[in-house]
C-alpha cells in the first residue's frame, strides 16, 4: 500500500527547480563545511605524523618556518647549508640525545635525494620491502612512492639532477643505484630518495677536493639540515643562545606549525562562515518550499483530513518532506566534500608529493551531517505546524 | 442510519443558524435541497463532523459524533464517510489511481494492498475512467473528475456518501446520467447517500427529502 513517503516524495518531485534549489544549497554549504573539516584534518594528520618526536630542527639561519616545512615536511627550499663539524658539535651538546642529519639538494624527477643515516627511516618505523638500506656510496632506498610513481626497482640506476624541482642540470658523471624499497609509511619518507650523506657529497665532489687533507675535507663539508631530539627541556633555552654568533638557528616544530594554522586558521574560518551563510540559506530555502508547498496545497490537505488525515499525518507528510530535502542535501553535501578533496589531493600530491586521499567519514562530520537534517526538519516544522490551526470548513468552503 | 434532531450552529456567537431534524436508514436516499444562503454547505460540514455543532444531536451510522474527540472524528470520517465535493480537487502530484488508494492510507482501512487495487479498477473500469488510472488529475476533463472523484468516495467502503451539489453546472441529460450513477453506485455498495443541493430537478426524483429555509436565529436582533 503506498505509504506517507510516497507522497512527499511524489510531491517534491513535482516541483522539480524548487526541490533541486533546496537540495543544491544545502549540499554545497554541508559540501564546504564537510571538505574544510577533512582538509584540516589531513593536513593536521601528516603534520603530527612527521613531526614525531622531533623536538627541534637545527639549519642555517631564515626562516624558521622554512627551515621546519623544507626539513621535517620536505615542502619548502632550505634556508641554506651548515658546516657540518659545527652541527656535530650541536649533537654532542649534553642537552641533546640524538640528531639526524639530513643533507639534499639534487632530485630525481621532482623526488628529493636527502643523505642521511640509517636513523632516518627507523625514525618514522620505515621497514624495508624490497631488498636492503643503503650501504655504499651512491646506493639510495626509495620511498614507496617514489618507487610506485618512477617505476624504478631494485637494480635500476639513474642520474640525479641539481636543484629540487628542475630536471634540467642532470648530473651524469655519477649514478645512483636503487638497492631497496621501502613499504608505505604514511609518513614524509614515502616521497624520499635516501641515500648516504657521502653520496650527497659525492655527486658534488670538485676535481680539487682530491687535493686536501681529511682534516681539510671534513672542515669543508656540509649538510642541509639536523633534525634534534632534546634529553633535558633546557635545550629549548640553551641552543639558542649557543648558536647567536653562527650561521645557525633552531627552529621547533611544534611552535611553527601552530603558528602555521593560526594563519591558515583566519581563512579557515572565513571560509567556513561562508559555508555557513550557505547553510542558513539552505534552510531558509527549505522552510520557504515547505511554506509555499503548504499555501499552494491547502486544499489539497485540507481533502487529506475529510478522507481520515490527522493534523499529525499532514505534519508527518510535511516534516518527511523537509527531511528528504535534507536527507537528500546532507548527502550530495558529503558527497561534493570527497570531490573536493580528490581535486585537492591531486593538486597538493602534484606540487608536494603529499597523499591527502583519505575519504573515510568523520566524527564531527556525523555530527555536521545529523545537525544539517536536524535544522532541515525544523525549518520544515515551522510551516508544517500550521496545519494544526488549519481550518477545513473554512478552506475548502473558500475554493 | 443518519439521525439529526435540534442541531444548530453559529459561525460567530450571534446568529444562530438552526436546522430541520431528519432521519435517514441505512441503503437509503436522502435530499437535502434549499436556496443559496440556507446553510446547505455548513449542514454538510457539520454532518461530516468539519465543524462542530453548537447544540444538538448528530448520529450517524450509530455513533454520536459529537462525543467524539478530534482524532476519532477524523479516523471516523476517513472509515466511514466518502465526500464528493462540488468541484473536484485531487492530489496533484499523484495518479488518479494513487488518488484513490488514499483514503485507505489515511484512513488506516483493512483493506490489504491487492483488494485495494482491484476496487480502485474495478470502479474507475464502472465508472468509466479505467483508461485514465495512470492519468495525472489535471489531465481528466471536468466530467472525467467528476466520476473518479465519485469512485475516490466509494473505494474504501464508507456507509454514508455525502454529494455536495453534483448537478449545479450540467444540463438535464448529464444530470440524470451522474444522479443515476451515483444511485447505482451506492445502492451497490450499500451506502446511505445523501444529496446536497440547491437544484429543484432532483426535487420530483426524491421521495425522502429535507427542504432547508433560511432560519437564522439572532438573539440581539430579538431583543
Amino acid at each position: 500500500m503506498m505509504r506517507l513517503s510516497y507522497i512527499a516524495r511524489r510531491n517534491l518531485a513535482s516541483k522539480p527547480l524548487q526541490t533541486a534549489l533546496s537540495v543544491i544549497l544545502l549540499a554545497f554549504g554541508v559540501g564546504m563545511v564537510s571538505l574544510m573539516m577533512l582538509a584540516e584534518q589531513q593536513m593536521s594528520d601528516q603534520f603530527e605524523r612527521n613531526i614525531k618526536d622531533i623536538d627541534l630542527v637545527l639549519g642555517a639561519k631564515g626562516s624558521p618556518l622554512q627551515l621546519i616545512l623544507a626539513n621535517v615536511y620536505h615542502v619548502d627550499a632550505p634556508t641554506g647549508n651548515i658546516s657540518l663539524a659545527e652541527a656535530e658539535k650541536v649533537i654532542r651538546n649534553p642537552y641533546i640525545e640524538s640528531g639526524i642529519p639530513l643533507a639534499y639538494g639534487d632530485n630525481y624527477r621532482s623526488f628529493r635525494i636527502v643523505g642521511t643515516e640509517h636513523s632516518y627511516p627507523a625514525h618514522y618505523d620505515a621497514i624495508i620491502s624490497e631488498g636492503i638500506l643503503w650501504e655504499g656510496v651512491f646506493d639510495v632506498t626509495l620511498g614507496n612512492a617514489v618507487a610506485s610513481k618512477t617505476g624504478l626497482k631494485v637494480g635500476d640506476e639513474f642520474f640525479s639532477s641539481h636543484g629540487l624541482n628542475d630536471e634540467t642540470d642532470v648530473h651524469e658523471n655519477k649514478a645512483f643505484t636503487v638497492v631497496g624499497i621501502l613499504a608505505q609509511s604514511n609518513s614524509v619518507i614515502d616521497k624520499l630518495i635516501l641515500t648516504g650523506v657521502e653520496s650527497v657529497w659525492g655527486v658534488h665532489a670538485e676535481h680539487d677536493d682530491l687535493e686536501l687533507s681529511v682534516e681539510e675535507l671534513y672542515a669543508s663539508r656540509e649538510i642541509t639540515a639536523v633534525l634534534l631530539k632534546k634529553r633535558n627541556p633546557m635545550a629549548i633555552l640553551t641552543l639558542p643562545n649557543l648558536l647567536r654568533e653562527t650561521n645557525m638557528q633552531v627552529a621547533l616544530p611544534a611552535i611553527e606549525i601552530n603558528r602555521l594554522n593560526q594563519q591558515f586558521g583566519i581563512g579557515a574560518a572565513t571560509l567556513r562562515s561562508i559555508a555557513l551563510l550557505i547553510m542558513i540559506l539552505s534552510f531558509a530555502s527549505i522552510f520557504i518550499s515547505v511554506f509555499e508547498n503548504m499555501q499552494a496545497r491547502r486544499y489539497e490537505l485540507a481533502l487529506m483530513r475529510t478522507m481520515g488525515g490527522t493534523p499529525l499525518t499532514l505534519i508527518k507528510l510535511l516534516l518527511l518532506e523537509g527531511g528528504i530535502l535534507s536527507l537528500f542535501g546532507t548527502i550530495f553535501g558529503l558527497i561534493i566534500s570527497r570531490i573536493g578533496l580528490y581535486i585537492l589531493a591531486a593538486e597538493i600530491e602534484n606540487k608536494f608529493q603529499y597523499d591527502l586521499g583519505d575519504i573515510g567519514l568523520l566524527a564531527p562530520e556525523i555530527l555536521l551531517a545529523l545537525f544539517a537534517i536536524l535544522v532541515g526538519l525544523i525549518a520544515a516544522a515551522l510551516p508544517a505546524f500550521r496545519t494544526l490551526r488549519m481550518d477545513i470548513s473554512k478552506t475548502l468552503s473558500n475554493e | 442510519m443518519i439521525e439529526v434532531n435540534d442541531l444548530s450552529f453559529s459561525y460567530d456567537g450571534n446568529s444562530t443558524i438552526e436546522f430541520p431534524d431528519f432521519q435517514c436508514n441505512k441503503g437509503e436516499k436522502l435530499l437535502l435541497i434549499g436556496d443559496s444562503g440556507t446553510g446547505k454547505t455548513t449542514l454538510l460540514h457539520l454532518l461530516c463532523g468539519l465543524l462542530r455543532p453548537q447544540s444538538g444531536n448528530l448520529n450517524i451510522a450509530g455513533i454520536d459524533i459529537n462525543a467524539l474527540n478530534d482524532r476519532q472524528l477524523d479516523k471516523f470520517r476517513g472509515r466511514e464517510l466518502g465526500i464528493v465535493f462540488q468541484q473536484s480537487h485531487f492530489v496533484q502530484s499523484l495518479t488518479v489511481a494513487e488518488n484513490l488508494s488514499l483514503p485507505a492510507l489515511l484512513s488506516g482501512t483493512d483493506m490489504n494492498s491487492s483488494e485495494l487495487q482491484e476496487r480502485t479498477h474495478v470502479l474507475l473500469d464502472r465508472l468509466g475512467v479505467g483508461h485514465k488510472s495512470d492519468a495525472r488529475p489535471k489531465d481528466l476533463s471536468v466530467g472525467e473528475q467528476q466520476r473518479a472523484s465519485i469512485a475516490r468516495a466509494l473505494v474504501h467502503n464508507p456507509s454514508v456518501v455525502f454529494v455536495d451539489e453534483p448537478t449545479s453546472a450540467l444540463d438535464d441529460k448529464s444530470t440524470e446520467a451522474v444522479i443515476q450513477l451515483l444511485e447505482d453506485e451506492t445502492l451497490k455498495a450499500g451506502a446511505t447517500l445523501i444529496i446536497v443541493t440547491h437544484d429543484s430537478r432532483l426535487k420530483s426524483r426524491y421521495k425522502d427529502q429535507v427542504e432547508l429555509s433560511n432560519i437564522i436565529n439572532n438573539p440581539s436582533i430579538a431583543s
